[in-house]
């Protein structure tokens, strides 16, 4: 009769993990949920249940507001699935042909910007862009586009856009590198029968690799997602917490910034920010469900 | 063992605080401009220990940033100096109301300011003043004389006058008439709107109804400065869509441009980064002779924390900061940010000199959104910023911003329901 033994080990070797993950994660998340069915009167906080979400989608100052964030949020993610995913697939199947040469120094010079800060990417980007002193209006001139150039972080239409484009610039790094490595993951022998039977150059992409590489482009598409709604640090270095022009630029990340923490006269309002911040968990869990169990589920995987 | 270690520790601060005791009172300051840590070290403090021994003074900044939310977790401590430095209206205020600073109603020296210095550190109804006032800054527009004189151009003292000299810059095309973007916001609202506004709805009268509910933000008097601004887009330049406020600074300073709608603040700036000589014209009124209002904007002053063990010797220094000698030293040091003190201050900088004199000329007020109007939701002051740049734009009509600046203001300010 052996008693089974206790197996001490597991539970002392994930606990530093555990610990950590829940005292800056855990915790904060459900303490930030809490925190929004509350509200502040005369300095004493009450419970008022779900009143401050009824005020973020149903009074018309705070509604508009989100609206316009949540929308300028998906515009945001659109321009980042619609030119950074597909140039950051094109640049990893240009890569990964096998006669270019210099492909180590490309692939470097493309990741880079990847690891610089946001706050240098913002300021280089504004002085760049600058209608006073930045290259951008200069380089026109010199190919006689003058015409084409406008202060367009300065403009209602086009200053989202801009940013948008600004940190495909910055993340394209990333989808070229899961993809390249996806890429050099396909077996040679694949691709020879493939050449067998006919199927070569472009269309050997379109029928052989691309295919293979779609579950990458899954994860790839919601990372992304993930990312996009999150962010806030591009806008808020490079337009300010009120994310001009006449909140052309505000997103979910800057709205609830603002809200929380309080912007020059306008004092913070925890409770109000939490729920902000409760609204964008909730977008984002929404989001990424319909992923894995509508797509991830039905995607066809082949055996390699 | 480590019972011994906190009686010891215990012990000794027990002696320090004893031994601050023998000696004659030290207070403490707390303050978020540590800009001026030398000024007040080297000029400020020695002055007023000199006048004044058996009182020590140590100035003890935090960061401008992080300074309510430290200074407010201090004082829920007990740990916060003896004087504080007050930000203007509802942060001090609700210091005040929760009981953390002093009511300085009855110091003697508050008699020496005017009420529109006091306004920004006084309960709603002015009955009671929390903190001393220190300093206001002056809008205006500082501008290029070299620029002038080469042009030709008169001072402007009317609005007339003042787009006649615009256009005169835009059509010689040596320099960009004005300096100012739309980027960053703020300018448009504070060198822009709080800055001509006040000769429309002439200073504190116009103010002092929009808070009693007596006029509307629709009114023409409050409209009418958006429309001027209007008028502006055609004078700033290619591209002041996406020029930020230090983008402005640079161009005046490197010569590029002619006039620049200012705050005094920018004086010390200024002065270090132009090579050339520059002077300030006061906001244009709209007919020769008209009264002109300014806007002296209160920005910083002084209170008394009310659990500070040293209430004497911390009255004394609050007396001495409201005194003409106080206001010589602070005004001379950090030009642009004037006394407020009634008795005149001789200023050595010409510039700041200059400004300060509007004050004997002019009717004082300050920027229209600041006191009580910002408290509810929408933002007063930052919902200006947004009117004050689409008037800029002329993406919308003046009429239809007063309209939403009205609506916006009445869904929660019961003086206009």
């Amino acid at each position: 009769m052996q008693t089974r033994r206790i197996r001490w080990h597991i539970a002392v070797f994930l606990a530093p993990a555990v610990l950590v993950y829940t005292a800056v994660m855990i915790f904060p998340l459900f303490n930030t949920l809490r925190l929004a069915l509350f509200t502040e009167v005369d300095q004493n906080r009450i419970y008022v249940g779900l009143q401050n979400f009824r005020t973020l989608f149903f009074d018309p100052i705070w509604s508009e507001q989100f609206w316009n964030a949540l929308g300028n949020n998906f515009w945001f993610f659109l321009v980042h699935m619609l030119v950074q995913n597909p140039i950051g697939v094109a640049l990893a199947a240009i890569l990964s042909h096998p006669r270019l040469r210099f492909a180590a120094l490309y692939r470097s010079a493309i990741f880079i910007p990847t690891i610089l800060s946001f706050v240098i990417v913002g300021f280089a980007w504004k002085l760049i862009l600058s209608p006073l002193w930045g290259i951008a209006p200069s380089m026109l001139d010199a190919v006689g586009l003058k015409s084409l150039f406008a202060p367009w972080l300065g403009k209602e239409e086009y200053a989202l856009t801009t940013l948008a484009l600004v940190s495909v610039w910055q993340f394209v790094g990333i989808p070229m590198m899961l993809i390249y490595a996806a890429l050099l993951s396909i077996p040679e022998e694949i691709l020879e029968a493939g050449e067998i039977d006919g199927i070569t150059g472009a269309s050997a992409f379109w029928k052989i690799k691309l295919p293979l590489i779609l579950p990458s482009i899954g994860i790839i598409s919601i990372l992304t997602f993930v990312g996009n709604f999150n962010a806030f640090d591009l806008i808020y270095v490079s337009q300010g917490a009120l994310a001009g022009p006449d909140f052309s630029t505000d997103i979910l990340g800057t709205f609830m910034y603002r809200t929380f923490f309080g912007f020059q006269l306008q004092l913070g309002d925890p409770h109000m920010g939490s729920a902000i911040a409760g609204a964008m968990f909730a977008i984002i869990l929404v989001g990424v469900c319909i992923y894995l169990f509508g797509i991830q589920t039905r995607m066809r995987r082949y055996q390699m | 063992m480590k019972r011994n270690v906190l009686s010891l520790a215990l012990m000794s601060t027990a002696l320090v605080a004893s031994g601050a005791y023998a000696q004659d009172a030290t207070l403490t300051i707390e303050s978020w401009r540590n800009d001026d840590l030398a000024l007040w070290q080297d000029k400020i403090i020695p002055a007023f220990e000199a006048a004044n021994p058996g009182i020590k003074v140590v100035f003890s900044p935090s960061a401008p940033a992080e300074y309510n939310a430290v200074l407010n977790s201090k004082l829920e401590a007990g740990s916060a100096g003896d004087l504080i430095t007050c930000r203007p209206f509802d942060a001090s205020l609700a210091l005040f109301e929760a009981g953390h600073l002093t009511d300085l109603t009855d110091l003697d020296a508050m008699s020496n300011f005017s009420d529109v210095a006091k306004s920004a550190w006084q309960t709603d109804d002015s009955s009671a003043s929390f903190c001393v006032p220190m300093a206001s800054v002056i809008h205006g527009f500082i501008y290029n004389k070299d620029a002038f004189n080469e042009l030709g151009i008169e001072v402007p003292a009317t609005e007339a006058e003042f787009f006649a000299a615009l256009d005169k810059i835009k059509e010689d095309g040596t320099y960009i008439p004005m300096a100012m973007g739309t980027n960053d916001q703020w300018e448009a609202a504070t060198m822009g709107y709080n800055n001509i506004g006040p000769n429309y709805w002439k200073g504190e009268e116009g103010r002092q109804a929009l808070i009693k509910g007596e006029q509307k933000l629709t009114d023409p008097q409050w409209v009418a400065p958006y429309a001027t601004l209007a008028k502006w887009a055609d004078y700033l330049g290619d591209g002041y869509e996406a020029q930020t406020y230090p983008d402005s600074q640079n161009l005046f300073t490197l010569g590029r441009a002619a006039i620049y709608p200012a705050g005094s603040w920018e004086i010390a700036g200024f002065n270090t980064q132009a090579d050339f000589e520059m002077g300030a014209f006061k906001p244009p009124v709209q007919n020769a002779g008209d009264t002109c209002y300014i806007s002296d904007h209160t920005d910083i002053g002084i209170g008394l924390n009310a659990a500070s063990e040293n209430q004497e010797a911390a009255r004394t220094f609050l007396a001495w900061v409201a005194s003409p000698e106080f206001a010589s030293i602070f005004g001379n040091a950090v030009p642009g940010f004037f006394p407020l003190s009634n008795t005149p201050v001789e200023l050595e900088d010409p510039l700041a000199k200059e400004i300060v004199g509007w004050r004997d000329e002019c009717e004082s007020t300050i920027r229209s959104t600041y006191q009580i109007l910002s408290r509810g939701t929408p933002n007063l002051e930052n919902e200006t910023w947004g009117a004050s740049v689409a008037a800029i734009k002329g993406t919308e009509a003046p009429e239809d911003l007063g309209q939403e600046l009205q609506n916006g203001l009445a869904s929660w300010y019961a003086p206009h329901q």
